[in-house]
């Protein structure tokens, strides 16, 4: 007699495997976020195993409660804790591994064995169970005998929500500035330090590219750093080397300060040349005047 | 299926999760091992309300879900804190109840 | 085994015998008088004194001529008292046995004292507080008396500490003096070595025999495993040698001369010593049933008595020769008294008669040095006897009674005790002739070095003789130590013998068995040597010594450096070891388990590392442990 293969069987055999291959996966990945994937698709792989056991309502509310809300609040607070956290190796705690490992596999042995054989009747199913529907059935006992206990979760819900809220709000330690302070800022930073008031250059700014990984050009063809986030830039995503784009510039600058030579004979190439190789080694003065005022334009 | 291979099933994630929770210095990561041991208590509920033919145990694996919902909120703020005011997400930094 | 018939059972008191308790009351109200009255007794002190001792002397005699009178099986009387402790089933009263050998120590007692007593109001006369000397010899009296009349062992041990505290007093009277005070101490720290066994004796009376009465302890005597009658004989023994300054705890002895000479010769020649010898007699049903602790009684004995001999034998101090020589008359009482119900008797008769020569010649001896400024170095006497003729001669009666010359009274008692030890053993027979004749060897050393001779004496010495009130009571003693062998032969060993359990057997004065022939001729050897070896110049100062004989007797038998080395030192060293295991065990157990604690609860304390995964591991492997637990409990 052949055992008759029912689809539940073939299911438990693809999913279940498959949860073990989620669940070792978040154990073992390097990196959070394929934790977190790996996670997310073992429970999905459970939802299935409920699907299998005659529970649609909990395989969809897994679906949509764990994977889709619980993991990505996960994903969500990596990405504010930092996706870049990786666990070393190297366990700190003398033996932990080692203990970990066997006393875990202890347990896991002593719970397969007492309890694997632990069902010793039943396994009827649930025909009966859900005659009139799988969500009316468990509508029945939630809104009736357990309806103070759906109540209280109820509240537990809410509680938590406030909480989070409530938690991860954070005080500002400082006052924010108004835009009126702020103008007022910059202006009086521009005339102690000359530094530009205007706002930082945005990302694309003198870029060939409307991409937030390649950075701003300053106006001598130099790379804005603040232009780019420097988690891009940790990552290694931001394009550093900024020779290649400044090639032409120079190029063309040089080409200009030589005909201005040729014309004016003055002898600017070789300046303008040792300040294109190596910005901000030499001096500029913004505008010559005779008496060294700046103010005073210079007499043609 | 035998009920009881679900279980054993149950019992496999139960001890990967615990294991994760043991080794992994992530304190997220941690959480997430939480969250798979619950995850395999969810299985073995849904399991032995099949097997019974009773649906209180699929009731009871969704208020587990519910308050896991709950629980994953609050800790996850937490962690959110903990990581604004001491900079790190090891588990092993918040070690100053050590005697 | 003793028959109950020969167990004597006192008939109550009646008529002149419940007035028996004056006995005691006398001196102890006298006594309080004179401590009480203080200062303003100091003129008339002494004559009440003298009143208190022959106040009791005659309540005596009265007695004892009723108990003459009375018949044999009805000489025995009780004579309660009151009742005195009463708890559980231990029911103890104050009673008093007045007996034929507790009237014979009280004639003694009473009747020496009496002498003594007259004697000493000459002898103290220059002392101012010789109103405190009567007061505390009448304390003496009160506890002495007690102890030989007292029905059960717990009254005894009362007088027993009585006559120990008297003892104390009287030693360290002249308080001024440190080694008076040094020597009182050492008496009562020896002696109290001595009552931890009458102590012990009374415990084991009382858990084995439910009582400490006489009468009672001597019926159920047999009743008694031989170890624990062993025991209690040994026991005994022991509250036996420290009160008669027996070996090994005879060392006080000789440090006692320090007291009044009068209190060297009641108390620790006549009464209180020979109290040891008392315990053992009174105990003679226990001791005929035990042949271990008799042997031990008779070693001891013949031991003391040779020791006595040696130290009597090499001290120039006259005091302490004759300290020796009670030391070793007493081991004759012993040995007479360790043979049992033979030799009982004697031992009392001994007893007798040399509390008469003894007290004889210690008063005598305090009547030289009363001529002598006190000196009691024998080197500075020689030439006396015609200074001090009456002296002389008294003494010289003590001598000859001492040495066993018939027909003074040394001479039956100590050939009585001679033939019981020569029956009981050759041994002790053959010792006990040696030390005869050593005893009369250092006696003629001491009459050849006081009173005859040249005179050595000091600058600014005129022995001169004392007068009347001391000379009075010496002639007393002396006509005592004469004749008293032999009114007593036979009589005595009749009069006591329903207490001591003998058989008498009479024997005319002249029937001198051969035993008593041989220790005559070596007692007559010994005089010689004594008079050839000391005839001749003898040294102002006592010369330096190689002889190791002489060495050892000077030195008290090295007993104080014994002393000092194994039990001071020893046991300062042993305190100090078990005060050592008492920090190290008791107190270093209590305080490991202290650090036990602490340093479990350190360790412990790794556990909390603060770190959560390590925490989980803990609660991983707890559950572990439960479930491993639980699941072989439900295997097995």
């Amino acid at each position: 007699m052949i055992p008759l293969i029912t689809g539940q069987v073939v299911a438990f055999w693809i999913f279940a495997p498959l949860s073990i291959a989620g669940a070792l996966g978040m154990v073992i990945a390097r990196k959070p976020v394929h934790s977190a994937i790996s996670l997310a698709g073992m429970m999905v792989a459970l939802g299935c195993l409920y699907a299998s056991l005659d529970a649609p309502f909990l395989f969809v509310a897994q679906i949509i409660v764990y994977t889709g809300a619980i993991m990505m609040l996960f994903l969500f607070t990596m990405m504010i804790v930092g996706v870049d956290t990786t666990d070393s190796l190297i366990e700190t705690l003398r033996g932990q591994r080692v203990a970990a490992a066997i006393f875990v596999f202890a347990f896991a042995a002593f719970i397969i064995v007492v309890a694997g054989n632990g069902i010793v009747t039943g396994a009827g199913g649930l025909e009966t169970a859900n005659a009139g529907g799988n969500v009316e059935g468990i509508a029945k006992i939630i809104f009736g005998t357990y309806v103070f206990a759906f109540e209280l979760t109820a509240a537990l819900l809410m509680v938590a929500a406030l909480a989070a809220i409530v938690l991860a709000h954070g005080e500002s330690l400082r006052k924010r500035e108004t835009q009126a302070e702020r103008a007022r800022r910059k202006t009086l930073e521009f005339a102690e330090t000359g530094k530009d008031p205007g706002p930082l250059p945005g990302p694309g700014v003198y870029a060939r590219h409307n991409s937030i990984e390649y950075p701003a050009l300053l106006p001598d063809g130099s790379i804005a750093e603040k232009s780019v986030s420097p988690t891009l830039a940790i990552r290694g995503v931001a394009v550093v080397e900024n020779d290649g784009l400044r090639a032409a510039h120079r190029a063309a600058i040089t080409e200009f300060v030589e005909v201005q030579d040729e014309n004016t004979g003055s002898d600017e190439a070789p300046k303008v040349a040792e300040e294109l190789a190596d910005p901000g080694s030499v001096e500029r003065t913004a505008i010559e005047t005779t008496d060294g005022d700046p103010d005073t334009p210079k007499e043609q | 299926m035998s009920p009881n291979a679900y279980v054993v099933l149950s019992a496999i994630l139960f001890s990967i999760g615990l294991l994760g929770f043991l080794i992994r210095r992530n304190v997220l990561i941690a959480f997430m091992s939480v969250e798979l041991m619950l995850n395999s208590a969810n299985l073995a509920m849904v399991a032995f309300s099949y097997a019974n033919g009773t649906l209180l145990g699929q009731v009871g694996a969704f208020f587990v879900m519910v308050v896991a919902a709950c629980e994953v909120v609050i800790g996850l703020a937490i962690i959110m804190i903990i990581f604004k005011t001491r900079r790190s997400a090891s588990v092993d930094d918040q070690n100053q109840l050590k005697h | 085994m003793v028959s109950l018939l020969e167990i004597v059972i006192p008939v109550e008191a009646t008529g002149l015998f419940s007035y028996a308790w004056l006995m005691i009351a006398i001196p102890l109200v006298v006594s309080a008088i004179l401590l009480l009255g203080g200062k303003a007794t100091d003129a008339w002190g002494h004559w009440l004194g003298v009143l208190g001792a022959l106040g009791s002397f005659v309540v005596t005699a009265v007695l004892w001529i009723q108990m003459l009178g009375a018949p044999v099986d009805q000489r025995a009387v009780h004579v309660p008292m009151f009742d005195w402790i009463s708890v559980g089933s231990l029911d103890l009263k104050a009673a008093l046995l007045v007996d034929q050998l507790s009237i014979l120590f009280a004639l003694l007692v009473t009747g020496v004292g009496s002498l003594i007593f007259i004697y000493s109001v000459g002898y103290m006369a220059h002392d101012p507080n010789r109103r405190r000397f009567f007061a505390f010899l009448n304390l003496f009296i009160v506890a002495m008396l007690t102890l030989v009349l007292a029905d059960n062992y717990a009254l005894l041990f009362v007088g027993w500490e009585g006559v120990g505290l008297a003892s104390y007093l009287l030693i360290g009277f002249w308080q001024e003096r440190h080694s008076a005070a040094l020597a009182a101490k050492k008496a009562f720290v020896v002696n109290r070595i001595g009552d931890l066994g009458l102590l012990l004796a009374m415990f084991t009376m009382v858990a084995l025999f439910g009582s400490v009465n006489f009468t009672e302890v001597n019926q159920a005597a047999s009743s008694a495993g031989s170890g624990w009658l062993t025991a209690l004989g040994l026991f005994l023994l022991l509250a036996a040698c420290g009160k008669s300054a027996q070996v090994p705890l005879q060392s006080w002895l000789l440090d006692a001369m320090e007291g009044p000479t009068p209190v060297s010769a009641l108390i620790h020649a006549a009464t209180m010593v020979t109290a040891g010898v008392y315990l053992v007699v009174r105990s003679h049903s226990i001791y005929e049933l035990t042949a271990a602790a008799s042997l031990a009684v008779c070693i001891v004995g013949v031991v003391t008595l040779l020791a006595g001999a040696w130290i009597g034998s090499t001290k120039d101090d006259i005091k302490k020769v004759l300290a020796g020589s009670t030391m070793s008359q007493i081991g004759y009482m012993m040995l007479a008294a360790g043979i049992g119900p033979a030799g009982g008797a004697f031992a009392i008769f001994h007893l007798f008669t040399h509390g008469f020569f003894k007290a004889n010649m210690f008063l005598g001896a305090g009547s030289v040095m009363h001529a002598m400024n006190d000196d009691t170095d024998m080197r500075h006497f020689g030439a006396l006897r015609k200074v001090m003729p009456w002296t002389f001669i008294t003494f010289a009666i003590g001598y000859l009674a001492i040495i066993g010359i018939p027909p003074f009274a040394g001479f039956y008692s100590k050939d009585h005790i001679v033939v019981a030890a020569w029956e009981r053993g050759w041994y002790f027979g053959v010792l006990a002739i040696v030390g005869a004749g050593i005893t009369a060897f250092y006696m003629t050393r001491l009459m050849m070095m006081t009173f005859f001779g040249t005179k050595r004496w000091a600058d600014g010495v005129h022995p001169h003789e004392s007068p009347k009130i001391m000379v009075g009571p010496l002639v007393v003693l002396s006509i005592g130590a004469a004749v008293l062998g032999m009114i007593l032969n036979n009589s005595i060993q009749h009069w006591l013998a329903p207490p001591t359990g003998g058989h008498p057997h009479d024997a005319a004065l002249w029937e001198i068995p051969w035993q008593g022939w041989v220790t005559l001729l070596v007692v007559l050897v010994g005089v010689a040597i004594g008079y050839l070896m000391y005839r001749g110049e003898i040294s102002f100062e006592q010369p330096h010594t190689t002889n190791p004989i002489v060495y050892i007797g000077r030195n008290d038998l090295l007993a104080d450096k014994f002393n000092d080395a194994v039990f001071v030192r020893g046991g300062g060293k042993a305190a100090a070891g078990v005060a050592a295991v008492d920090d190290l065990l008791v107190d270093g157990g209590v305080r490991s388990t202290a650090t036990l604690a602490t340093s479990l609860g350190g360790a412990l304390g790794k556990l909390e590392n603060g770190y959560t995964r390590s925490y989980g591991l803990t609660m991983v492997i707890g559950v572990v442990v439960v479930g491993a637990v639980l699941i072989l409990g439900r295997l097995a």
